[in-house]
């Protein structure tokens, strides 16, 4: 991968957790680069060190060596504010389980991102029409969370994730409790937002219909990069269903 | 302004669980109120009524009266000094003698204490006037619990026995003219009211008293020889002492009632960051600071109890205010308690003590909404949005 222009790089990232006898190594001497745009996947096992390599891209977590830079920021000699500052500007995240806040509507749901950046209440308004749009769910603005599918769970929680235009979205395995057909409706989607918007997609999944979707395969094991392809140019190109 | 909103919508998507705890906080919000009011009020009728019949505006005392000591009042009384006579005279202020004397009415003999005032007087409230009434025997003035205890009536006839200045005994028969109500038992327990002139010839004790009471208007003259002024504090001090005793009594029941109230809302914020503690981990992944997950959570707290406050002022409010204006019925037991209330107590819910106690209920409930929230500064996103508690 070139390294110019890189929105995410990595150098020599070690993530590693103090243990009774010795430590677990979780991510070892990982060496990587996103650039803009990309949509990209760490497929592996589990432990072998998906989540915990999105962790620290996503600032919610610091490496035990090396570096990890995201947009120009060190994560790792970030503080807890800047780094609150860096995902609540820069990074959306979309988890496996959705966490949407069940006692707020989709709309506020999706909104919240934008309240924590204190946007203005018209340009909430805007941008939440909008993203929502974008999945598909503007009727469902008025609906709690538990009244919706878990595809539409899903979809919610990536309108979130964009609503603001982050330059990065992280996914942790976001289609793991969907159906084939709704998986497939969330990795349109996102293919979609990828290509209009310019965003850069880096998911952790070891779900086929993920990898299938992905341009770049980044495959992890035992937290080492064992694999770093580039897909076929058919599906980066074209982001429609297979 | 944000935290706000977020923390508003977070605890009224509680729905019911929110609106049961709101309850029982208002429940205690109005409960202190209302006990707070009940003893305020019993203070300032008490006071008022004191002041009315008994204490005015301040006394001056003979230097041997002692109200405690019945013994010493042969020799409690002397002539009203010249200073004091002038606003005597005036009516703003009363002489009053008191004597040790027997009464026998209805076929027993009961220990009374004779009190002769001026049937003109304004500084007391005390119906004295009617001592002016007198076709031969002395008039005499009663009040309810008296005439009650003695089986006396208005026209009724009493033989009235005392020993006069030389020492020696002599009686006459007074007849009831009036049985006044008061809820002042001062006033009223074995007394009987004589006019001033007729009760200092009666006890040999020609321009002397007892004691001079101040009527509201009346200034003293200062430091008398022989006279000691008593101020209202002094004169009050036993009914606010009273008070204060019970308020004691009070305030360990608000306080278990507040403590009820922050149990349930500290047991609520502990629930709350634990089955949460995902939704913390997201909200810190979504760029919210640990300081402001903090803040929306202890505001979350915080704000029970301001929507306690506005449930309790829209039930409660009425409420207390419909006891303001009607009065609570009293059982005769709590003026024989020494509480001079009369028949209906009027709580009072001053602005000081609803601000007050608002604002007390609001700072716990800050406070107790706090302490389980520090748990939150210690805790890794990463850990939060796997469910677990550092």
């Amino acid at each position: 991968m070139s390294d110019q222009a890189a929105l995410i790089r990595t150098r020599d990232l070690v993530k590693a957790y103090p243990m009774d006898h010795g430590r677990l190594v979780a991510l070892n001497h990982v060496n990587l680069t996103f650039q803009r745009g990309e949509f990209a996947g760490l497929v592996g096992p589990s432990g072998s060190g998906k989540t915990t390599l999105l962790n620290i891209l996503g600032s919610l977590d610091q490496p035990t060596e090396g570096s990890a830079e995201v947009l120009g920021h060190k994560v790792e000699a970030l503080s807890h504010k800047e780094a609150a500052e860096l995902r609540s500007r820069h990074i959306g995240f979309i988890f496996q389980t959705h966490n949407l806040f069940p006692v707020y509507t989709v709309y506020e749901n999706v909104e919240f991102p934008l309240l924590v950046l204190g946007m203005s209440a018209p340009e909430r308004e805007k941008a939440v029409r909008s993203a929502l749009e974008w999945v598909r769910l503007a009727d469902r603005a008025k609906s709690k969370p538990s009244q919706l599918s878990g595809g539409q769970s899903q979809r919610v929680a990536i309108a979130r994730a964009i609503v603001k235009r982050p330059e990065v979205v992280l996914a942790d395995e976001p289609t793991a409790n969907l159906d084939a057909e709704n998986s497939r409706n969330i990795l349109e989607t996102m293919v979609g937002l990828s290509r209009d918007l310019q965003t850069t997609f880096v998911f952790a999944t070891h779900d086929e219909k993920v990898i299938r979707y992905l341009r770049r395969k980044i495959v992890l094991s035992d937290g080492q990069v064992v694999e770093d392809t580039v897909a076929q140019a058919q599906f980066a190109e074209q982001g429609v269903r297979r | 302004m944000t935290t706000y909103k977020l923390a508003l919508r977070n605890l009224l998507g509680g729905g019911v669980k929110t609106w049961l705890r709101v309850g029982v906080l208002s429940l205690a919000f109005l409960t202190i109120i209302a006990i707070q009011g009940v003893y305020q009020g019993i203070n300032e009728q008490g006071s008022d009524a004191l002041i009315a019949a008994e204490a005015g505006a301040g006394q001056y005392w003979h230097e041997k009266y002692d109200p405690q000591d019945p013994l010493g009042l042969p020799d409690a009384h002397g002539v009203v000094p010249k200073e004091l006579s002038q606003i005597t005279d005036a009516g703003s202020a009363a002489a009053i003698l008191i004597v040790q004397g027997f009464m026998y009415a209805g076929g027993n003999l009961r220990s009374v204490l004779l009190k002769g005032i001026e049937p003109s007087q304004r500084a007391l409230s005390l119906p004295t006037s009617v001592l002016t009434t007198t076709d031969g025997e002395a008039p005499a003035l009663i009040g309810t619990r008296m005439a009650r205890d003695a089986g006396l009536k208005v026209g009724d006839l009493a033989t009235i026995r005392w020993r006069d200045a030389r020492g020696t005994f002599d009686a006459e028969e007074v007849r009831i003219v009036h049985v006044m109500n008061t809820s002042v038992q001062a006033v009223d327990s074995g007394q009987l009211w004589l006019p001033l002139d007729r009760l200092r010839r009666m006890a040999r004790m020609e321009g002397e008293a007892s004691l001079i009471v101040l009527g509201k208007d009346a200034t003293g003259p200062g430091h008398l020889a022989g006279w000691n002024f008593k101020d209202q504090d002094f004169l009050l001090s036993d009914l606010r002492g009273m008070v204060q005793a019970k308020m004691v009594g009070a305030s360990i029941i608000y306080l278990m009632l507040l403590f009820l109230a922050m149990l349930a809302v500290l047991d609520t914020q502990i629930l709350s960051i634990f089955h949460r503690r995902k939704e913390i981990g997201t909200l810190m992944a979504l760029g919210v600071t640990r300081g402001a997950v903090i803040r929306m959570f202890t505001l979350e707290g915080a704000l029970n109890a301001v929507l306690a406050a506005l449930a309790g002022a829209v039930y409660g409010g009425p409420l207390l205010v419909f006891a303001m204006r009607a009065g609570l019925p009293m059982p005769a037991a709590i003026e024989q308690a020494g509480f001079p209330i009369g028949e209906r107590l009027y709580p009072a819910y001053g602005a000081v003590l609803v601000v007050g106690t608002t604002a007390l209920v609001l700072i716990v409930t800050t406070i107790v909404s706090y302490l389980p929230t520090r748990r939150i500064a210690q805790l890794k996103p990463t850990d939060a949005l796997r469910g677990k508690l550092a």
